[in-house]
């Protein structure tokens, strides 16, 4: 069984724990064999939100905001830029039907 | 003697790079923003490369291609502050990343590349996964090279507040990783009606103010039709002509649509002669071209005229009559008609109402208004209200015209607008 832990932080309290710790419970995790995938993420409004309407892509700035939609899964991919992800994220089935955000991964301190 | 001569040289150097600079820093630093790939040190490099040629040309002469030569003193003062600031910078990798950046070289002074730079900063500044705001902003910043100040005068927005929006764009143009790059052809169309956002929001801030006293602001409007024109020229697809068109012709009116003491005056009641008959004509040539079928057949629209060429379509149809009577208004209600097809709106709607009103009687149009505004859209939209008051007035309902003439005055946000509506209203003739 695989369980998506999701962290939530106030804006201003995203770097209120130190990298280096993060880096070294992910590690911790591989080493265990416990870990499929963990990025950080950037603030919130690096995001940009992709739907699909009638076969048309629509982008816009910011995260989803329709509180009747709740997160329903997630793909961690691999983009060239954010034009390529978004052009990816339309290509995923549920955003016929809700919207996809599109969030930039943060690389940690070394 | 001889000192006076150098310092005449001087003072026309200085004018030479004066006037280089407003037409050639934008594609400069267009230029650079790709060679750098970032908006900051772009920023940096184009101010150095500009002291440069204050220092420089002064004693070895203007090059024969300033832009070029611009480009280059810009690269080189930037590579040379990354490896100075890679020298003092505890992180090394900092700099090496900066120089890989640096060391892509393909061909930057290829001239049609440098005039896809311009296109990239346009798309860039206007890319949809920054807020509306921010691509203003960025775009009247990057793109036409205002300052930070005077878009926040022209918005009516705090200078820190503007300057804040472009900082978080510029980061978010670089955490995002937002490429630099014209879109792909499947692209293109969603893209460009970004740009397009951008341009006609930019125009109408100037055009037609949304508060305070003044009903225009010049400059915001000139500084969209430039941009218009800019796009028109690296980018002829129909709607960019169409846009560029409709500007031209909402501008041609701008003598004729506010009296000396700044009273708005409506189309109707203008004096035709203030008209721009250059302005009309370049905006009809445009809308021609917009509309007619493109030689390539296949690419843009699929042959439909998009809302932007429509709706200078209509423009034009009011430019060309000499007055009220002798306006089309079978061929206005036509292309309302074709502009709902494609663009479904109650404001549309509401504008073919008036139209219908002037072609078939006010009647005609009031029915039409009443229908929209009982179905609950426009209910705080002045502009639904001010129209029903005037077909009121005109059908003789003196009480139903006062009390949308007293709706559209709460609603009004610009003084000229509030006194034109209480004009109209104090001119109301009771009933007898």
């Amino acid at each position: 069984m695989k369980y998506l832990c999701l962290v939530y932080l106030e804006g201003q309290k995203l770097r209120a724990v130190p990298d280096t710790e993060c880096r070294a419970c992910g590690d911790g995790f591989r080493q265990s064999g416990l870990l499929v995938a963990a990025e950080a993420l950037q603030p919130i409004d690096t995001a940009a939100t992709v739907r699909v309407r009638g076969g048309k892509v629509s982008v816009t700035d910011g995260p989803f905001a329709e509180t009747k939609e709740q997160l329903a899964g997630f793909y961690l991919i691999d983009a060239r830029d954010l034009n390529d992800a978004i052009q990816i994220a339309a290509k995923i089935p549920p955003a016929r039907e809700g919207s996809v955000e599109v969030r930039p991964v943060r690389e940690l301190a070394p | 003697m001889v000192e006076s001569i150098a310092v005449d040289a001087t003072d026309h150097i200085t004018d030479t790079v004066n006037a280089v600079y407003l037409a050639e820093s934008r594609r400069v630093l267009a230029t650079l923003i790709r060679l750098l790939g970032d908006f900051d040190a772009a920023e940096e490099a184009l101010h150095d490369a500009f002291r440069a040629a204050l220092e420089q040309w002064p004693t070895e002469g203007v090059p024969a291609n300033p832009r070029a030569w611009l480009v280059s003193a810009g690269r080189f003062k930037a590579i040379d502050s990354m490896r100075r600031r890679k020298r003092f910078d505890a992180l090394d990798d900092v700099g090496s990343k900066a120089d890989v950046a640096v060391v892509d070289d393909n061909a930057w002074a290829d001239p049609e590349s440098v005039e896809d730079d311009r296109l990239r900063l346009i798309f860039t500044c206007c890319h949809p996964a920054l807020a509306p705001d921010a691509q203003v902003a960025l775009t009247l910043r990057e793109v036409c090279g205002l300052t930070t100040e005077e878009i926040a005068q022209a918005f009516l927005t705090p200078a820190p507040t503007l300057a804040q929006r472009i900082v978080r764009a510029k980061a978010k143009i670089r955490d995002a990783r937002i490429p630099y790059q014209v879109p792909t052809q499947t692209e293109l169309p969603a893209r460009l009606d970004a740009v397009l956002r951008v341009i006609y929001l930019v125009f109408n801030e100037g055009y037609n103010a949304s508060s305070g006293t003044l009903l225009t602001r010049h400059d915001l409007s000139g500084e969209a039709i430039r941009l218009g024109r800019l796009l028109a020229e690296l980018l002829p697809e129909p709607e960019v002509l169409g846009l560029l068109g409709l500007m031209l012709l909402h501008e041609s009116r701008r003598a004729a649509r506010t009296s000396p003491t700044g009273e708005l005056i409506l189309l109707d009641d203008q004096d035709r002669s203030l008209w721009d008959r250059t302005q009309i004509a370049e905006g009809t040539r445009l809308v021609e071209r917009a509309l007619s079928p493109r030689p390539d057949g296949e690419r843009g629209r699929g042959g439909t005229a998009g809302p932007y060429a429509i709706q200078a379509a209509i423009a034009a149809v009011h430019a060309e009559a000499g007055d009220r009577a002798a306006t089309d208004w079978n061929e206005i209600v036509g292309l309302y008609d074709a502009l709902l097809r494609i663009d479904p709106s109650p404001v549309i709607e509401l504008n073919r109402a008036v139209a219908v009103a002037m072609r078939d009687g006010p009647a005609a149009g009031l029915e039409i208004v009443d229908r929209i505004l009982d179905r609950g859209d426009l209910t705080d939209y002045r502009p639904a209200h001010a129209a029903r008051a005037e077909l009121n007035r005109r059908l003789g309902k003196v009480d139903a015209a006062r009390a949308s003439f007293e709706r559209a005055i709460a609603l009004a946000r610009q003084e000229p607008e509030r006194r034109f509506l209480q004009r109209r209203l104090a001119e109301l003739i009771p009933d007898p």
